[in-house]
């Protein structure tokens, strides 16, 4: 495996830094997209660009915060995002394709591509479904793809409910039972909205796990549900990305 | 979870920041999230910057609730203790 950091034109064309983690070997193989969560372009998310190209897949994570503050801490880069009302969902979406596209132009891809994301990272991956061509989705507990964030809160967002009858490819979404962002109701209505627009979703909700059960360094990580959860999503990669 | 929400006060003062040496500080950002170093599921975050300087130039806290809000006591309290006439703020 070699990993290394690339630039890749994101949004507007935007110059954009971005973890690359490749398999060794020049077979075909497909591509993943890791969306950083709101902490940023951080140590533990570059772990999993890494056990992506373990698995097998050329993995990438662009920087989105490269803009704000190009060099920067992760833990400061993303107080600067933070502070400036986080990340647009139209930049989100061109610099995951900016991504997505540098994954399709290595000489080992195979077309496909896949994205995964946590935590805010995880309504984005939703998000970047429903917007462009990419062959599968991974949502680990992303808040407010529905439901609705209070109105006086001053980060901008939305849900993407509108957005879901568009979405393009399979999803594969695991949840925390005592999660509140995403509450189990909120994953009910997202569950019942693809099914009536037949959608393919895969769903599984985890006991004794809140959000960010997959965070290894953190107080919330529960391995019985992240090790789980690992395994579902390299068998649904491995369903949706190879060949 | 992650709620999202960020406050933000402007403010006007000092801190004492990365590589020991103080600078100005005129942006407050509050929010309670997930933290990077404490241990704990959520802390209340306090970010004391000035963004002219860079995103490096930063003065970071990450307080339990409880501790957030001895401080937000403290502060008070501390205040309320100063004769008005000392404050600059005495008038407003």
């Amino acid at each position: 495996m070699t990993a290394s950091t690339v630039h890749l034109p994101g949004y507007a064309g935007d110059d954009v830094e971005a973890y690359l983690a490749r398999p060794e070997g020049v077979q075909r193989r497909g591509g993943v997209v890791v969306i950083h969560h709101m902490p940023g372009y951080d140590r533990g998310t570059k772990e999993m660009v890494r056990r992506f190209a373990v698995l097998g897949y050329d993995a990438i994570c662009p920087n989105l915060y490269w803009r704000e503050a190009p060099g920067a801490a992760p833990d400061d880069a993303a107080a600067v995002a933070r502070a400036n009302g986080g990340v647009p969902d139209e930049q989100l979406v061109a610099d995951v394709g900016g991504a997505a596209a540098y994954l399709r132009s290595l000489p080992t891809s195979n077309g496909k591509v896949g994205v995964i994301g946590h935590c805010s990272g995880g309504r984005q991956a939703v998000l970047a479904a429903c917007q462009l061509d990419l062959d599968a989705a991974v949502d680990c507990y992303g808040a407010y793809v529905t439901g609705t964030p209070p109105a006086d809160w001053p980060l901008k967002i939305t849900n993407v409910v509108d957005h879901l009858p568009a979405l393009g490819c399979p999803l594969l979404g695991l949840f925390g039972k005592q999660d509140s962002y995403p509450s189990p109701e909120q994953v009910d209505e997202l569950e019942r909205i693809l099914l009536d627009s037949g959608k393919s979703f895969e769903r599984h909700d985890y006991d004794d796990a809140a959000h960010a059960f997959f965070a290894v360094d953190r107080p919330s990580y529960r391995p019985v549900a992240a090790i789980d959860g690992w395994e579902r999503i390299a068998a649904f990669y491995a369903a949706h990305l190879g060949g | 979870m992650c709620t999202y929400a960020t406050m933000h006060a402007d403010i006007d003062g000092s801190a004492k920041g990365p590589g020991g040496t103080w600078q100005h500080v005129t942006d407050a950002t509050v929010y309670f999230d997930h933290p990077v170093h404490a241990l704990h599921e959520h802390t209340l975050n306090i970010d004391l910057a000035d963004p002219s300087r860079g995103p490096s130039n930063r003065i970071a806290l990450e307080l339990s609730a409880t501790s957030a809000r001895q401080l937000v006591a403290a502060i008070n309290d501390a205040l309320a203790a100063v004769p008005t006439a000392l404050r600059e703020d005495a008038s407003a």
